[in-house]
């Protein structure tokens, strides 16, 4: 509210005899009309501003504003630092920069900030898994950010790993293994975009990635894979990733490659020696 | 026998008895005799082929300990063995035994796996072995049937080992015989009969595994023992041949006997392939089935490959553009025929018809004994390289999605690499062959003419400098070698001719003491350092014969 009150002195100046304060009281009661105006719209603009905030259903839950927590608060400033540039003001996402945010969800921001894949260094086929920019606080404080302005999928609680390994092998080769091999190794995908290996992956990463679908990944929503079936894949995927390989050596697993190079390498190579060796023998 | 027994020459030791008792009943001394005299040139190139020969004989091995576990069936059956991340899952008989032959069979992953590294050594030994008879003309007449010989137990090679790939019915298996399944539909007009033949219905059926096994373990390898012991005998029949050089005909054959040399060093081989078979085994995982999970059409892995030896067919069909060929009334041939049968079948028949294309293009009827250094039939060479070039872009072209994936390329810029690489590359690679062959040609002849440069800088008396040459035989009034070149290796370094010492022995380490072949060597007065001290040189670069001060001898 406006705290000047030009309705106040008005009376005093009405009745000036002298053409110049005639002229001045012309003046003053035009900008005394301009002033009232102003007023006058403020309030309505307030008015309605105010009766929208109380009768719209949408910001009724939340709360208003001031009710930001310190972490979104926190998460806020580091997204305007750090994210704004493609992702948008709102989350609402930059054409030929970055999607929008609306909708991704807290697992998202995990999942693309704490593997280092966001921020983005550089726009190319496919952002790449890097050391995490961010502390786990930061992220934490982006995730409630984002979370709170956006709405999505939430991070999940409990033992990611309480499934059966067994379906979760036949869920993996139904639904992982063609694009990230077998036993998660990865694989190339078309124009210069991949399959990255899950070997450094944490469950809570497989997880939220299977839910979000990060850059080509697919989003296997709790419709297509309900969670238990997830936390089966990720039972499957750790134990088969820790299990060591009981026919020796595993040659980076990733089949026939590299079984044909350790033959022509390691085989033929140790027998051309061989046959070197017997040929100076003569 | 009286009389034989009074003979002269009667055996006196146990052996010698026991033996003559033998020769009494079955008279093979003669042709015993003959075999083991037989003589056998020596060059390490010879032994690529032992290489295969062997590592046959450890797949027969290994292959027969392999049957008694395994059950060629796709009866399906739930897993409960002591592997636990597949335990509960339905899956065939076939990948069921297989499990079990890997976990809980005594020795039965060693086996398995040196069965299956033995396979890959298998054909690569063959590969190289071929290489080796194709760069120095080894097929020509008389040989030409030997050369047909073995490139059918190459092709038979690869469907046995391609059959062997498919029978554990896990997922990569599975995967390898869908694609076979199509490959053989694609076949105009009778590939639907033959799928139906083959699969005994459409895909997959329930019969193929154990066709697949009792061609793997019975019908193919009888066929590969009969053409190897065929190969084997002609071999022996026609002799073997060698390379040129001091002493060495179209009409003698120099080198060991037999017995005891040729076949000490032939067992000593033996034990090596051996040794690399169970040493891969044991040390290098192969095929881990129970990784790739039992076969499920619905499911496939990212880098699903063949084995190395199928893998060029794999990039064939990478490489090659789409081009499906509709024809009227409804008849179609998917692009898949052109690289796989086309381009195989194109591919085989020019590498098995090669001998008979070589004595059309070049007339020569006549037979041969002797083997030619590549450098000598650059056009041979240079086709032979071009080929090669051919076939390794579209073996890597196999791989190329897990070359792009560790090397961070794109898969597309992989396939184009291929694409344009195995039209460009061939080509190049003819002509830098060519080129090569011939300065190693004209390398050798400027050796023989103006003998070997043996870094010795004289000045002489007008101030001229010379490098002074080593010639390798008499020399004319300009001082020009006299020799013809005979197909052999020029030596192109001074020690080749024995004017530095000889190396001291030790392949590893020295077996002697270098002090000791020093003395040893002043006292045969041989060697450069032996007359370092007033060594005369003339001016075309020959060693005056006389004024070389000798060591006093001991």
């Amino acid at each position: 509210m406006s705290t000047t009150n030009p309705q106040s002195d008005a009376p005093s100046d009405v009745d000036g005899a002298t053409p110049v304060a005639r002229a001045r009281a012309r003046r003053r009661s035009k900008q005394r009309r301009r002033l009232g105006n102003v007023a006058a719209l403020m309030a309505g603009l307030i008015l309605t501003g105010a009766l929208y905030s109380v009768f719209s259903p949408a910001q009724a839950a939340p709360g208003d504003e001031q009710s930001e927590s310190a972490a979104e608060a926190a998460g806020r400033e580091l997204y305007e630092r750090s994210c704004i540039t493609c992702h948008g003001e709102n989350l609402e996402g930059v054409p030929n920069r970055g999607p929008s945010l609306i909708g991704v969800g807290e697992a998202a921001v995990y999942f693309q900030v704490h593997t280092g894949r966001m921020p983005l260094v550089r726009q190319e086929a496919q952002a790449p898994d890097k050391p995490a920019v961010f502390s786990d606080e930061e992220i934490d404080q982006l995730m409630a950010y984002v979370q709170a302005n956006g709405g999505g999928p939430t991070l999940p609680s409990g033992d990611l790993r309480d499934g059966d390994v067994a379906e979760g092998g036949e869920l993996f080769r139904l639904n992982c293994s063609s694009c990230h091999n077998f036993v998660g190794e990865g694989g190339a995908l078309s124009g210069g975009k991949y399959a990255p290996s899950l070997q450094d992956s944490t469950d809570l990463e497989i997880y939220t990635a299977m839910l979000t679908g990060p850059e080509n990944m697919p989003v296997f929503g709790d419709n297509q894979l309900t969670p238990e079936e997830k936390r089966s894949i990720i039972s499957y995927v750790q134990t088969i990733k820790e299990q060591s390989d009981p026919g020796g050596a595993g040659v980076g697993r990733i089949g026939p490659v590299g079984e044909g190079l350790v033959i022509w390498i390691v085989g033929i190579g140790i027998l051309m020696f061989g046959i070197f060796w017997m040929g100076s023998k003569a | 026998m009286a009389a034989t027994a009074t003979a002269p020459g009667t055996p006196t030791t146990k052996i010698g008895k026991a033996a003559l008792e033998v020769d009494d009943r079955l008279v093979v001394a003669g042709w015993t005799r003959r075999t083991l005299n037989k003589v056998f040139p020596d060059h390490w190139s010879f032994l690529l082929g032992e290489i295969a020969l062997y590592s046959f004989i450890v797949l027969l091995l290994s292959g027969t300990y392999l049957t008694f576990f395994f059950d060629a069936s796709m009866r399906e059956v739930v897993y409960n063995g002591s592997y636990a991340p597949l335990r509960g899952v339905e899956m065939s008989a076939a990948y069921d035994s297989t499990l079990d032959l890997s976990f809980d069979v005594r020795g039965g992953l060693f086996m398995r796996q040196m069965h299956h590294w033995a396979a890959l050594l298998f054909v690569a030994s063959m590969v190289c072995h071929l290489l080796r008879i194709f760069f120095t003309g080894a097929f020509r007449r008389p040989r030409e049937t030997n050369w047909f010989i073995g490139v059918t137990l190459l092709i038979l090679s690869i469907l046995e080992g391609f059959a062997g790939y498919s029978m554990p019915d896990d997922l990569l298996s599975g995967t390898g015989l869908r694609i076979m399944s199509a490959i053989i539909l694609s076949i105009p007009v009778v590939g639907t009969w033959v799928h139906w033949a083959v699969f005994g219905g459409d895909y997959v059926g329930e019969l193929i595994v154990g066709r697949l096994y009792i061609a793997h373990v019975l019908l193919i390898p009888a066929i590969l023992l009969a053409l190897i012991a065929v190969h084997l005998l002609i071999l022996v029949k026609q002799k073997h041949t060698q390379f040129p050089g001091p002493g060495r005909t179209e009409h003698n054959v120099v080198g060991n006997r037999l017995f005891p040399t040729f076949a000490g060093k032939a067992t000593g081989l033996l034990f090596i392939v051996f040794g690399v078979c169970a040493a891969l085994g044991g040390l290098v995982q192969i095929n881990p089935v129970w990784l790739w999970g039992p076969y499920n059409p619905a499911q496939v892995s990212s880098a699903s490959q063949p084995d190395w030896y199928v893998m060029f067919l794999d990039g064939s069909s990478r490489l090659f553009p789409a081009w499906d060929l509709n024809l009227p009334g409804d008849y179609t041939i998917p692009a898949l025929f052109w690289p796989t049968v086309l381009i195989a079948g194109i591919i085989f028949t020019l590498l098995l018809m090669y001998p008979v294309i070589e004595r059309k293009l070049t007339g020569d009827t006549a037979s041969h004994h002797l083997l030619q250094r590549p450098r000598d039939v650059p056009v041979r060479t240079s086709l032979g390289m071009m080929a090669l070039s051919f076939y390794v872009i579209l073996l890597i072209s196999g791989g190329n999605d897990v070359v792009a994936d560790k090397f961070n390329i794109s898969l597309n810029a992989m396939t184009w690499i291929g694409r344009i690489g195995v039209i460009v590359v061939p080509p190049l690679v003819y002509v830098l062959t060519y080129r090569i062959c011939l300065g190693l040609q004209m390398h050798d002849r400027e050796v023989l003419e103006h003998g070997i440069e043996t870094g010795v800088i004289r000045r002489l008396p007008h101030g001229e400098f010379i490098e002074v040459h080593q010639p390798l035989g008499p020399v004319d009034d300009h001082g020009h070698g006299q020799l013809a070149y005979g197909g052999a290796p020029v030596p192109k370094k001074m020690n080749q001719i024995g004017a530095a010492r000889r190396a001291v022995r030790g392949f590893f380490s020295p077996i002697e003491e270098p002090s000791q072949v020093e003395l040893e060597q002043r006292g045969e007065g041989r060697g450069l350092a032996a007359g370092e001290a007033g060594r005369e040189l003339t001016s075309s670069g020959r060693p005056a014969d006389g004024g070389r001060p000798q060591e006093p001898r001991d």
